[in-house]
């Protein structure tokens, strides 16, 4: 594809778009869906057309609105307006309101602190275009990032901008992408693979999800963008089997970008060729950690492997392997289009740009949103979250999944940063955030991780296999109240074991939900002790 | 890579001085010089797994521990073997691997044989502080020769990796994940009616613990012979 | 592609087995597509039984026992077919959790008088927990066959699965 082309069909879709008097946005990411918003997406079509106004308005899924919590959601632009919880029963007046005002018993209001203090890059295009059309993603500059990249700058130039720009891991670590990307680079090898993991499988969290079916194109972008800057030719996307929405949409959208040439041979008629595949998982939270991710790949069981050698040295067939997270890689298109230097003046110092969070458990608006870094724990509890339901008090905030801990109250005004975060026993992680109220008990929240961590042990490591199996029976001793003061120095000393002598990140994190609620909530693990 | 250019290093174990090439691994050249790092998954002549976790040594300078057997040596590295953190992490791992299946020592056939006794009466292993799992786990006898006892099986692989790396057979692999985890013999049939096996019995021979046994043999009878293997990996190495 | 292993022909002439032959095909009868090809067995058949793991076996040039080991390594799949009317499965996701999963399983347990990951013993009713299915903003989440039951509570999800019961009988 010739690079006119790109921006020809780019202004074509937007001056159609402008035809529009309305456009009914309907939520069709999973969170809407399991509440029908399918449904709801055919009954506003039918009304539309049965009204003979298809000539003026259009209806179109969209990816995520970001209020899951009070879905089905449906947006009326060029308004705004901004409808929850609609049915099927609802369609017809949402559909006549459209000549005068709005249905005010569905309006939701978009002047709440959740969609005002929100920040989006990553999901700048989630709830805007269609994720089934590769020309709205063009026309909201869609691949113009891969465009500069490959025909304007040099390898090392990319690199230099995503190192400028500060960006670091968002599967969890937090390491900086510029640098993994400069040692995938100058690894000596012909051949060379870009890796976006899409695994996701921490318990709460869904943001890379949302992402796959909001917006894939941006996914394909980076990791285009990825292969150019380390000098790879092929890319896999390893997806987790349970989202099926996620995968059709991908799959989909790579169809789409490679019929159009802006992935596939000689791209922008430069000698640069970059193919991807989707790798499906299969039912396994440790295929997430990038050696048994590989491994998965290779058709084998997902065992991880001691690390050195890093995949970034010897990855996927042996060969130099560039593994990033999705919204790790949604940021790269951003970064080439802006700078990294603009990049960099969003959120703070150590961590910069935004972070996607899924905001669950008992707070008052749940679902997806995206912040700058550095805000302040509280405000993303009571700003955005908009508060603890039912007058009950806040007792704790969950982050990192089963590799992660629970922040009390005390520890609320910390900066979102990778590394307060890790002070206070915690882990940015991936983006799943739970909040507890006052009724929830943390010895079985640990248990649950627990339980869960025992679970998903590949078990090719005995401190992990067995160890967390031991921890396990001890929380549930504990939490049955059937444990002795014994039991609790046991459970101490065990977690340090575990977390220093297992082979991957999967057994070294297991005990973190055990021994962040032990440093805050130990009261309650004694209150279940047998004197 | 630097790893096949084979460049000289020297380092310190345990505050000695000592030489090596860049392509061994700390726990090769502990042994070259004497110096004992328990272990139990590793095997001279297979590949390396990483999985028992006793080799853990520190690196003066991180705080990692890593693992001896899978981390080549580095110029100035200065490791220590033994120290009372790591006493007490090995002792603790060996009390994980006896609390996980039935360990009864007495009436095992590999009992005064055991590496896994060895290791606990080397380390010092009184007594096991974590709860006894004692899960039920069959003994499959149906082979013509040898017997599995699951109940003894520390899932080292070492039997899963001889048995695809040396006698090229793979008739062996792990089932299950996690503390489910099992060895199996092709679609986990009978050992005996395996099409794969060709009884050549070195999966018996790599066997630590009283998990593979001949026989016929008796209680403390069941002795093993492994130094063909290092060879029979060499003249592998040279067909291939 | 591997052209050193004779093609052996399908277990049987299901016409299911062109799917498994394709998916196969795609990937070069390269031995790394044998998690592709599980998926493929068992999006056509329900489960991976031993004849299909024999054919793969046969056809990929992978050792059974690998094969094995891979199958019982991921949880998506199954060796033995399910044979129940219903599927009742119950988040239990952290945010299901917190807000009460855990009673809605233990409920069902109780009055269906079936384990999860079992049927129950007239086969009616195939009881499963998940790890999140990803609807956490309306947790509890409980998916009756296709039916998405959101915010559920053990008294609309036990009614619900006794309205489709009866309405079988
Ligand atoms: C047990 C375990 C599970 C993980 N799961 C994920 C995951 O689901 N998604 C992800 O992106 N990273 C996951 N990671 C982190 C990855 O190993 C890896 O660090 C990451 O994909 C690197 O990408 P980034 O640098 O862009 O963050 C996991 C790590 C461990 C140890
Ligand atoms: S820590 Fe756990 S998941 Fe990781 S290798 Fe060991 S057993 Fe497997």
């Amino acid at each position: 594809m010739m690079p006119e082309e790109l921006t020809e069909l780019a202004h074509k879709e937007q001056t159609d778009a402008q035809q529009w008097q309305h456009q009914i946005h309907v939520c069709t990411a999973t969170g809407c869906l399991s509440a029908q918003s399918d449904q709801v997406y055919t009954a506003l079509t039918r009304e539309v057309r049965d009204r003979g106004m298809d000539k003026t308005c259009r209806v179109k899924g969209v990816g995520c609105l970001g209020l899951c919590s009070a879905g089905p959601l449906v947006q009326v632009n060029p308004a705004g307006t901004l409808y929850q919880h609609v049915q099927v029963d609802d369609v017809p007046e949402l559909v006549q309101s459209l000549k005068h005002s709005p249905v005010e018993r569905l309006v939701c209001s978009t002047d709440i602190p959740f969609f005002q203090q929100q920040v989006k890059i990553v999901l700048a295009n989630a709830g805007n275009i269609d994720p089934e059309r590769i020309e709205e993603y063009l026309a909201v500059d869609g691949y113009q990032g891969l465009l500069q990249a490959v025909t304007e700058m040099t390898p090392s130039e990319v690199i230099s901008e995503v190192i400028h720009s500060g960006l670091r891991g968002r599967g969890g670590a937090g390491y900086p992408t510029g640098l993994k990307w400069t040692t995938v680079a100058k690894a000596d090898s012909h051949q060379k693979y870009v890796i976006c993991n899409a695994d996701e499988g921490d318990p709460g969290a869904f943001m890379d999800r949302n992402i796959l079916e909001s917006d894939p194109h941006c996914i394909i972008e980076g990791m285009a963008i990825a292969g150019y800057a380390v000098g790879a030719t092929q890319g896999y996307i390893y997806v987790r089997s349970e989202y099926p929405l996620a995968i059709k949409r991908l799959r989909n959208a790579l169809r789409r970008a490679e019929r159009l040439g802006v992935i596939g041979n000689n791209i922008f008629e430069s000698a640069f060729r970059f193919q991807i595949d989707v790798r499906l998982g299969a039912g396994a939270f440790v295929c997430g950690e990038e050696t048994a991710l590989i491994a998965s790949i290779e058709g084998r069981r997902g065992n991880p492997r001691p690390r050195p050698p890093y995949p970034a040295e010897a990855g996927l067939w042996g060969q130099p392997t560039l593994i990033n997270n999705v919204e790790t890689l949604a940021n790269i298109p951003a970064i080439l289009r802006n700078g990294g230097g603009w990049f960099a003046t969003i959120g703070s110092s150590q961590s910069t740009g935004t972070k996607v969070f899924a905001l669950t458990g008992k707070v008052n608006h749940g679902g997806l949103i995206e912040v700058p870094m550095g805000m302040s724990l509280r405000s993303i509890v009571f700003d955005i979250g908009g508060g603890i339901p039912n007058e009950l008090a806040f007792k704790a905030m969950q982050t990192g999944g089963p590799s992660g801990g629970c922040i009390p109250e005390t520890h609320l005004d910390m900066p979102t940063e990778y590394e307060t975060l890790n002070q206070i026993g915690s882990i940015m992680g991936s983006g799943g955030i739970i909040i507890m109220d006052e009724t929830s008990s943390m010895v079985d929240v640990a248990r649950f991780y627990m339980e869960f961590c025992q679970d998903e042990s590949c078990g090719k490591c005995v401190p992990c296999r067995v160890g967390t199996a031991q921890l396990a029976t001890l929380l549930t001793k504990i939490a049955e109240g059937m444990a002795t003061p014994e039991d609790l120095i046991l459970l101490e000393e065990l977690c340090d074991v575990v977390k220093h002598t297992s082979l991957c990140g999967l057994g070294q994190s297991a005990p973190n939900p055990v021994l962040s609620t032990l440093r805050f909530f130990r009261h309650e693990y004694l209150a279940h002790i047998r004197q | 890579m630097s790893r096949l250019s084979q460049q000289v290093v020297t380092l310190k174990i345990d505050g000695r001085d000592v030489g090596a090439r860049s392509n061994e691994t700390i726990l090769e050249v502990a042994h070259e010089n004497d110096i004992n790092i328990p272990s139990l998954c590793s095997v001279e002549g297979l590949s390396v797994v990483g999985s028992c976790r006793l080799c853990l040594v520190e690196v003066r300078g991180t705080s990692e521990l890593v693992s001896a057997c899978s981390t080549y040596v580095r110029e100035g590295m200065d490791i220590v073997t033994h120290s009372e953190r790591l006493s007490h992490y090995r002792q603790t791992i060996l009390s994980l691997f006896f609390s996980e299946r039935n360990h009864l020592c007495a009436v095992c056939v590999s009992n005064n044989h055991c590496e896994l006794q060895g290791q606990a009466q080397a380390l010092g292993l009184s007594h096991v502080e974590v709860a006894y799992r004692y899960p039920q786990l069959p003994v499959d006898a149906s082979h013509e020769r040898f017997v599995i006892d699951h109940n003894r099986c520390i899932l080292c692989t070492r039997c899963v990796r001889v048995c695809d790396e040396i006698e090229r057979a793979h008739t062996w692999d792990v089932a299950g994940r996690g503390v489910q985890a099992l060895v199996i013999t092709d679609l986990n049939e009978p050992w005996g009616s395996s099409e794969t096996c060709t009884s050549c019995g070195k999966c018996v021979q790599v066997c630590p613990t009283g998990a593979l046994f001949e026989k016929g043999k008796a209680v403390a009878e069941m002795s093993r012979r492994r130094r063909f293997l290092p060879y029979l990996a060499k003249t592998k190495e040279k067909s291939s | 592609m591997k052209t050193d292993i004779a093609r052996i022909p399908p277990p049987s002439d299901d016409k299911r087995w062109r799917i498994i032959d394709t998916t196969m095909r795609r990937y070069g009868y390269d031995s790394h597509c044998l998690i592709e090809t599980l998926h493929s067995v068992q999006e056509a058949f329900g489960s991976l039984d031993d004849q299909a793991m024999h054919y793969i076996s046969a056809t990929l040039g992978v050792p059974l026992s690998q094969i094995y080991g891979v199958a019982t390594f991921y949880h998506l799949f199954t060796l033995k077919p399910r044979e129940a009317h219903h599927t009742c499965v119950i988040c239990v996701g952290t945010s299901c959790h917190i807000k009460g999963g855990a009673t809605i399983l233990s409920a069902i347990e109780k009055t269906f008088r079936v384990k999860a990951g079992q049927t129950t013993a007239d086969g009616t009713l195939y009881l499963q927990t998940a790890r999140c299915l990803g609807s956490c903003g309306l947790a509890p989440v409980v998916v009756l066959n296709e039916e998405t039951l959101s915010k559920a509570n053990q008294n609309n999800v036990i009614q619900r699965i006794q309205e489709i019961i009866r309405h079988d009988a």
